[in-house]
């Protein structure tokens, strides 16, 4: 499995697609928390990072479909797929090596906005006075939610050995779970609303970045992981 | 045996790919898989390897149930798909490493392990290079080199040969030839003259149903006997022709009889006597040998 894990690892910073990717990232959020006046912490008066909190699930929405979209589809393409199904690992221990590499490149990408708190912690006056359980809060709800697009990413990558289709397919998946459940609750559907409001990942983010680690978002988001990766299992037994 | 299928049934919706194909190799043989395209030869290859599963039926290798242990049963067997699918953009010996690692293979024994492999299949001059960049003859051997990297008992090679040059094509084949010393080797094709060059024993398959599981030898002695095919003007009768090997009537119906005989040059003198005995009035003596070729066409329309 380890071999697997740094094989994809390895396929991502060996071409440019990776380092693109994630300069994109890095570069919108920057330009949202820092540059346009809209959203800018340095225009809001308050030593607050409510910006990148808000922006980042709408990047994520984008990047980490194009990030997972290779990760089987490619392999069902080429017919490497075929390769790693006759080894000694099961088709379990393979969603998982890929899944892990995934979020491995998804925690990357978020290492860097760690900086954005040293900054604001600076710009406070006082110096330090920030929402700290707040920021980690949020913190930890951004490497929940990309976790579970990961596993929604590589569930769409596991339907079709097109990569573009994969991609179009896990941003559809990603807005539904993220904005779509929520939305819908809006529309006065009566005893559903508090359903869907439940099964919408924004909500539990939301509940998340209040700077409240509360155990059944964890749990919820935890869920959604396992019902992805279960679901992309179930698919690629039946190929 | 080192291999044994059973009653393997596979059904694509209404099709029946597999109709209880069985056969067994021993080891230390090389067994040719033989059927025209879409027979079901690649089908049977995958199940065996665990790729796809049979509606039933069972596979054993080394004596293992491959359903119950297929983790197993996976280190045993060395398996090298049709077309060959490699990490194109990967480089030859970061391949192997990387396939050993799947099979649990690490450190210096996986490192002994890849050059052992590269020195085998000719591959060291090649190394440092990208798949992509290399001809198909040297991505067939990078396969061969990924399929045996784990030392397994059981070689399964899907049309090995396929679209290779003539130089090529008698590389791989000694390849193979070399391989299979100390293991079984299974191979599938098309092409009878690959079986007759590499083969100990042959399986024909034909529309999912095994017509012929045979050693070579046996098959050439069986249908290596020569033709005879008399016509005349006059009615025969099979009972003339008692003596001979076997006879039977031709496509004309009572004026031609088909005699298979050992030895041509005998057979001819014996038919002879027997034209002059019955007063016959000869129209044609033809002589025909048959090859296995005939035989698989035969079969297998």
């Amino acid at each position: 499995m380890r071999s697997l894990f740094l094989k994809e690892i390895n396929g991502f910073f060996g071409g440019l697609l990776g380092y693109l990717i994630l300069a994109l990232f890095l570069v919108a959020l920057g330009l949202i928390v820092w540059v346009f006046p809209e959203t800018s912490v340095l225009d809001y008066g308050y030593a607050d990072l409510e910006p990148l909190f808000s922006y980042t699930p709408y990047v994520f929405t984008f990047l980490i479909p194009a990030l997972s979209m290779r990760a089987i589809s490619e392999e069902l393409k080429s017919g490497t797929w075929e390769l790693l199904r006759t080894s000694p690992l099961s088709v379990f221990q393979l969603v998982l090596a890929k899944y892990l590499a995934l979020l491995i490149l998804v925690v990357l990408a978020l290492l860097p906005t760690l900086l954005y708190f040293v900054s604001v912690v600076q710009l406070g006056d006082p110096i330090g006075n920030l929402d700290q359980a707040g920021f980690f809060g949020s913190w930890i709800g951004l490497i929940m939610i990309g976790a579970v697009f990961s596993a929604v990413g590589l569930f769409a990558s596991s339907l079709t050995s097109q990569q573009v289709l994969a991609f179009v397919l896990g941003v559809f998946f990603c807005f539904v779970l993220y904005f779509g459940f929520t939305a819908a609750a809006d529309l006065q559907v009566g005893i559903w609303a508090y359903w869907l409001e439940e099964a919408s990942l924004s909500y539990h983010y939301i509940n998340l970045s209040r700077g409240v680690v509360d155990a059944s978002d964890i749990f919820f988001m935890l869920a959604m992981i396992w019902l992805f990766l279960g679901l992309t299992i179930m698919v690629l037994k039946r190929k | 045996m080192s291999l044994e299928v059973s009653q393997l049934t596979k059904t694509y919706g209404t099709q029946k790919a597999l109709d209880q194909v069985s056969f067994s190799v021993e080891p230390g043989r090389i067994l040719g898989f033989l059927g025209p395209n879409g027979a079901g030869k690649s089908t049977t290859m995958k199940i065996i390897c665990g790729y796809l599963t049979a509606d039933s039926g069972s596979v054993k290798v080394l004596g293992k149930d491959a359903a119950q242990n297929s983790e197993e049963v996976s280190k045993m067997i060395g398996y090298l798909p049709e077309h060959n699918p490699l990490y194109l953009e990967m480089f030859v010996r970061e391949f192997l490493e990387f396939s050993g690692g799947l099979y649990g293979l690490s450190g210096q024994s996986l490192k002994d392990r890849v050059e052992e492999m590269l020195r085998k299949t000719g591959l060291n001059p090649e190394q440092h290079k990208k798949i992509g960049q290399l001809s198909k003859g040297y991505r067939q051997r990078v396969g061969l080199a990924r399929a045996l990297i784990h030392d397994p008992k059981v070689v399964i090679l899907d049309e090995p040969t396929t679209g290779l040059d003539p130089n090529q094509l008698v590389e791989i084949r000694s390849l193979i030839k070399e391989i299979s010393r100390n293991r079984t080797v299974i191979l599938s094709t098309h092409i009878m003259q690959e079986v007759e060059a590499i083969c100990d024993d042959v399986v024909i398959i034909s529309k999912g149903q095994i017509k012929i599981a045979d050693s070579l030898s046996n098959l050439k002695s069986q249908i290596g006997s020569t033709q005879l095919v008399l016509e005349t003007e006059e009615d025969l009768s099979l009972s003339w022709f008692e003596d001979f090997e076997k006879v039977s009537f031709g496509s004309k119906g009572a004026k031609e009889v088909i005699i298979s005989v050992s030895e041509a040059g005998e057979g001819r003198k014996k038919v002879m006597i027997k034209i002059q005995e019955h007063r016959l009035n000869l129209v044609n003596l033809n002589q025909q040998k048959r090859e296995l070729e005939e035989i698989f066409r035969e079969i297998t329309q």
